[in-house]
């Protein structure tokens, strides 16, 4: 004790002691946090668990029924499919309040993400999440899914879905890492200023090939390097950097008086 | 009968001297009967020209060229100029079945089925893009050292020509495989035509063959791009050549490198090897760039219609500033005059603001030739710190040339740095013109201070950071004086002085004719070079040594020593050393 | 201070620098002469040569095995059709090419900068202008010319050629220019393929649309219906260049104004449908944002607000996007009711007339 005593005036001391209590507080939490339930097949655990999971989490912002607030909208009707896409993504819980919901690490695995869907499709009908078939890349139409991308999609997220810019400091995502469910969800939902693309507008099949176009793009190019697939400008920058750079290296060289 | 002239006409070994024997001799010997080739030879074989690296960049220029007609050959073969639509069967999967013109289709085909094509089409797209880089890095490398003076105006205006092309070329070329990007180009530009007032959507029928897009417009484009734009360009290119010959190449300032010589190596062998050589490299890099980095993959893009458009859909980089221009303008400067509609907020960014850069560069030579009432032949270089107005100027015009091509950029700097779009708008706006003149500004004095050190080099010599302490308690650091290469290349420079003009009356108190245009004149060369600083001169070396030039360099009374008048070395009291400090 | 005054002497003004620099003054230093020329390795040991020699040899050399490589992987690896395929081709051809051209390249070049002679030759520059005898004689030359025409004395002459030669190119560019316009017919520009009960279809597939169908915050890109044939020509891609039209549907509560003159409905329920070709050049506009119910084009960031007019508020567009009016027909699809109001698209100069 009395070492500890005769150091505390240490200039490290309050860096051990913040330390201390991080680790007392994280212990804590971790001994008394909520375990998640045991997946169990019946759907009314899932609702009543899905309902706990959201009065946690959710409530603060889109209302203890989900009614919404002044800060978020109802979300009465948005279905199971809009829940799967924002919280597998990680976009919600929001990070922080805006127009531009940020992709982050998942706060809930796929059972608890299940669960909070089930609870808020139970208050409303509304879209639900689609089956694995119906987002099976390898059934769909690449050509037909170009086709329909170029025309409802590449204005936002760019020709082959690497993303591009919005106004005022929103912007599209790009679509390489997205998960076929995904894709599917973001369409049927329209989720934060993404339009939404109802099945009248783009049919379940359609929306296959759209999955089908951008899982072909994951190849990369076929003419080597694609330069983040952004187009005249990432090209212009290398032609200057890469070549001009190489090209004036080379000047330089034949130029240098030899030794 | 013979003819007045003598005898017979001239036979083989009929001149004096030995007949050939060598095959390469009885060669040379058939054709110089023919064409008196042996005049360019003498002339030519070993013709001296300089070197330095930065004259190479005009050859990147010029070799990417060769490469562009190479390749560009080889796409012809294969290119369908035609806007017919065809129903494409082949890869990649994304194109497969669609309807598409053949234009579009014949690129396709080019680069998933011919073997080579890919490769030879993006060689063909980065020696483009390189092409314009060279012509732009050249054009500043000659700005910059002051090639364009007397008598090159005339060659820099063929260069002017020559960037232009290039940018037709470019655009022509981009346009041809009637993609969604390059169609929305195309778009645009039909825009900004049809924004002139009186005769635009007159201009637009012409160029289109009647309402955007028809179906005239990739053959036309296709014959400017093989034939009419790279006709002028070879013209062009062989009358700049010709003048590089004519005039002889300019020179850097040195030893023994005056107006009236030009030091350096023969032509055979050195810059055959050289020269020809880095055509090779410069191919050699090319053929690197296309076969390791994807570039227009078109199929992207898919065939040209006119309802999609990417994100992030700008043009090639030589076109970015027009881009940025466009992007910057505010929308309010549309009027209707009459039941006219005249819009200034695409006119002038299309039209006036290129108008002005553009004029800025024709105007230069004859611009500084007005300023300076120079009439003297220059070969020798100028270093850019010794006419900083000029440096200063060039560097605002990049200022200028780099905001907007970052303009043009927006969205894609706004979604890599995470900022808002209209932000960087707005940014861009002030820096605009907040920007060049700032840039200028630094400039300047950057090069005056640059000028001054040169001068307290050529005065004061190296800083040796050799110490030396005399008996009587002196510190001293002892400076190596410059040897006379050093010398010579920080003083070999002239400091023009503002115009001098005669006085508004004559001595009878008449006002005089054209006063006015010599006042404005006097004005703008006062703004050149009122802020000079003078090269170093013997008399001025010889009063700095006899003052004691071992005293650390001194920061003041610099205005003095630019004037030549006051002692040197900061008007400190200094007493000769005794044992005399080791300088030499 | 011109050059004409003493054009051959030394002491000519464009030479004045060059001969005062070589014999120098209080006012200039004189001119050092060319550097001292230094050796290099190559030049003093013949070992050092010898190397060198070998190095541009092999440069060489491997520039021969690159043409080789390249010739067998052109016969050896055809582009299969695949995208990893082409690539491989690209690649292996592109690397070969390089290899066979940078080997010469460097060859050559190590070569001049280690072995060629780099001793710098002087050679002398004359004056760009002809000597004065020369001047004269062709100023003679000229004036025997003119005066063997006879064009001084004849004023007329003089007159008349230079009439004919300036009209003469106006038979080439007159057809030139007249037979390139098409039918110069530029009134076309008003007017679009949307008439009265033209049915609101999507593009691309050309389904038409129902209203019901339509749901709040979805944005639907619209073409005026047609069959597939008339879909599969140049003339259909010419006036869907006019005719693209984005549908949005919108809360009803949320759509303060549209372009609906006193007395008409150009929207129907919250649907409203504006042109898609951007007022400021051309561009589709088609960046619909649901949140805020802006339009952004991506070309040049002009911003339109969907529920109020389609007014600009961003950007350098000037004028809002003109609307479609519609309605639905009795079955329930969305119909046009007549072209649009204005003129679509970009200014031009007779727009209003």
């Amino acid at each position: 004790m009395k070492a500890l005593a005769a150091r505390r005036h240490h200039r490290l001391a309050p860096v051990v002691l913040l330390l201390l209590a991080l680790l007392v507080t994280g212990g804590v939490y971790a001994a008394f946090a909520p375990t998640p339930a045991n997946a169990e097949t019946a759907s009314t655990e899932d609702i009543e668990t899905g309902k706990k999971l959201f009065q946690a989490n959710c409530a603060t912002c889109h209302g203890p029924n989900a009614e919404g607030s002044d800060t978020a909208p109802s979300l009465v009707g948005v279905g199971a499919a809009s829940v799967d896409f924002q919280v597998s993504t990680g976009r919600m819980p929001m990070q922080m309040d805006g127009p531009q919901a940020l992709q982050k690490p998942r706060q809930f695995d796929e059972e608890q993400t299940a669960q909070l869907a089930a609870y808020v499709a139970s208050l409303g009908a509304g879209p639900a999440v689609p089956t694995d078939e119906q987002v099976d890349a390898s059934l769909g139409d690449v050509a037909n899914g170009a086709a329909i991308f170029r025309t409802n999609c590449a204005m936002c997220h760019n020709a082959v879905g690497a993303g591009g810019a919005l106004s005022e400091g929103k912007f599209a995502p790009p679509l390489w890492d997205t998960s076929e469910r995904n894709i599917y969800q973001a369409m049927l939902t329209g989720p934060q200023s993404m339009p939404v693309f109802n099945d009248a507008t783009i049919t379940p099949e359609e929306k296959r090939d759209v999955i089908a176009f951008l899982v072909d793009q994951r190849e990369g190019s076929a003419g080597g390097l694609s330069l983040g697939s952004l187009g005249p400008v990432s090209e212009g920058l290398w032609a200057w950097i890469v070549g001009m750079g190489l090209l004036v290296g080379a000047a330089v060289w034949i130029g240098a008086k030899s030794s | 009968m013979t003819t007045s002239t003598g005898t017979a006409a001239p036979q083989a070994g009929a001149r004096k001297g030995a007949a050939p024997t060598t095959p390469a001799g009885k060669a040379a010997d058939y054709l110089d009967q023919r064409t008196s080739i042996g005049v360019a030879v003498k002339e030519f074989a070993r013709k001296v020209f300089p070197d330095h690296w930065s004259f190479l960049l005009g050859e990147i220029a010029l070799y990417s060229f060769i490469v562009l007609i190479l390749t560009g050959i080889f796409l012809t073969m294969f290119f369908v100029p035609s806007m017919s639509l065809v129903t494409y069967h082949g890869e990649p999967a994304s194109m497969n079945g669609v309807l598409m013109s053949d234009a579009f289709a014949s690129t396709l085909n080019m680069s998933f089925e011919v073997r080579g094509g890919l490769l030879m089409r993006q060689i063909h797209h980065w020696a483009a893009l390189i092409f314009l880089a060279a012509i732009v890095t050249h054009m500043m490398r000659v700005f910059f050292t002051g090639a364009f003076r007397k008598p090159r105006e005339v060659n820099w205006l063929v260069g002017m020509l020559l960037m232009i092309m290039g940018l037709a070329a470019g655009f022509s070329g981009y346009s041809l495989p009637d993609d969604v990007l390059s169609g929305n180009g195309l778009r645009i530009t039909d825009g900004v035509v049809k924004s002139i007032p009186l005769i635009g959507s007159y201009m637009s029928y012409f160029i289109f063959g009647g309402e955007f897009p028809g179906e005239h417009i990739i053959p036309r484009l296709f014959t400017v791009h093989i034939l009419l734009v790279p006709g002028l360009i070879l013209a062009l290119v062989a009358l700049h050549l010709f003048f590089v010959v004519l005039h002889k190449h300019t020179q850097y300032p040195g030893g023994g490198r005056t107006d009236t010589n030009v030091v350096g190596f023969p032509l055979f062998p050195v810059y055959v090897a050289k020269a020809g050589g880095f055509f090779f490299v410069v191919f050699g890099i090319l053929a690197l760039m296309g076969g390791t980095m994807a570039i227009n993959n078109v199929w992207n893009y898919g065939p040209y219609d006119p309802s999609p458009v990417s994100a992030g859909a700008q043009p090639d980089w030589y076109m970015l500033f027009l881009e940025g221009s466009l992007r910057l303008m505010p929308g309010q400067t549309e009027f209707v005059i009459g039941g006219y509609t005249l819009s200034l907020n695409v006119l002038i960014p299309a039209v006036v603001i290129p108008g002005l850069l553009f004029t800025f560069l024709f105007a230069y030579p004859f611009l500084e030739a007005a300023v300076t009432k120079d009439k003297r032949e220059h070969h020798v270089l100028d270093r850019p710190r010794n006419v900083p107005v000029r440096t200063g100027l060039g560097v605002a015009f990049l200022t200028a040339f780099i905001i907007l091509a970052l303009a043009g950029s927006n969205d894609l700097i706004a979604t890599h740095f995470s900022l808002s779009i209209n932000t960087i708008t707005w940014v861009f706006r002030i820096l605009l013109f907040v920007g060049p003149w700032f840039a200028f500004w630094v400039t300047k004095r950057i090069c005056l201070g640059l000028q001054r050190k040169d001068r307290e080099l050529v005065l004061h010599g190296h800083e040796t950071g050799r110490i030396v302490r005399f008996a009587h308690g002196e510190y001293i650091e002892v400076h190596r004086p410059l040897d006379e290469q050093e010398r010579w290349l920080r003083v070999n420079y002239q400091a023009h002085a503002p115009l001098e003009i005669e006085p508004a009356t004559d001595s009878r108190g008449v006002r005089r004719k054209g006063y006015k245009k010599d006042k404005r004149l006097q004005r703008l060369s006062r703004f050149f070079y009122e802020d000079r600083i003078e090269p170093v001169t013997p008399a001025e070396l010889a009063a700095a040594h006899s003052h004691g030039e071992h005293d650390a360099l001194e920061s003041t009374s610099h205005e003095q020593i630019e004037a030549g008048t006051a002692a040197v070395g900061g008007g400190r009291d200094l007493v000769e050393p005794e044992k005399g400090a080791d300088e030499r | 201070m011109s050059d004409y005054q003493n054009p051959r002497s030394p002491e000519s003004s464009h030479r004045e620098v060059g001969h005062r620099e070589q014999h120098g003054s209080l006012d200039t230093f004189p001119d050092p002469g060319l550097p001292e020329h230094k050796s290099r390795q190559a030049d003093r040991d013949p070992r050092a040569a010898k190397r060198a020699e070998r190095q541009v040899a092999t440069l060489f050399g491997i520039s021969a095995i690159g043409t080789i490589v390249a010739l067998v992987v052109y016969f050896v690896i055809p582009p299969d059709g695949t995208t990893a395929g082409v690539r491989l081709s690209t690649l292996a051809l592109g690397l070969a090419i390089a290899f066979a051209l940078l080997g010469i390249g460097f060859g050559a070049v190590h070569w001049a900068k280690v072995l060629m002679s780099d001793h710098e030759k002087v050679d002398e520059r004359h004056p760009i202008e002809s000597d004065p005898e020369t001047r004269t004689a062709a100023i003679a030359e000229l004036e025997a010319g003119v005066k063997d025409s006879g064009i001084a004395r004849r004023g007329v002459l003089k007159g008349a050629v230079i009439s004919a030669l300036a009209l003469f190119p106006l038979t080439i560019a007159v057809p030139l220019v007249g037979s390139v316009g098409g039918d110069w017919n530029v009134s076309k520009f008003k007017h679009t393929l949307w008439k009265r009960g033209t049915r609101l279809a999507i593009d691309p597939s050309g389904r038409p649309i129902k209203a019901a169908d339509v749901t709040i915050g979805s944005v639907v890109h619209v073409i005026p219906e047609a069959s597939q044939e008339e879909m599969q020509s140049h003339e259909w891609i010419t006036e869907k260049a006019k005719a693209v039209v984005l549908l949005v549907r919108l809360d009803p509560r949320d759509l303060k104004s549209d372009q609906s003159p006193e007395g008409e409905t150009w929207s129907y329920d919250g649907i409203v449908a504006f042109s898609k070709i951007c007022t400021h050049v051309g561009c589709p506009v088609a960046l619909y944002e649901q949140q805020t119910h802006h339009l952004l084009c991506p070309c040049h960031q002009s911003t339109f607000d969907v529920a109020d007019s389609a007014k600009v508020v961003f950007g350098p567009a000037k004028r809002p996007l003109p609307q479609l009016p519609i309605t639905v027909d009795d079955e329930g699809y969305l119909v046009a009711q007549s072209d649009f109001h204005e003129p679509i698209g970009p200014s031009f100069w007779e727009r209003l007339k």
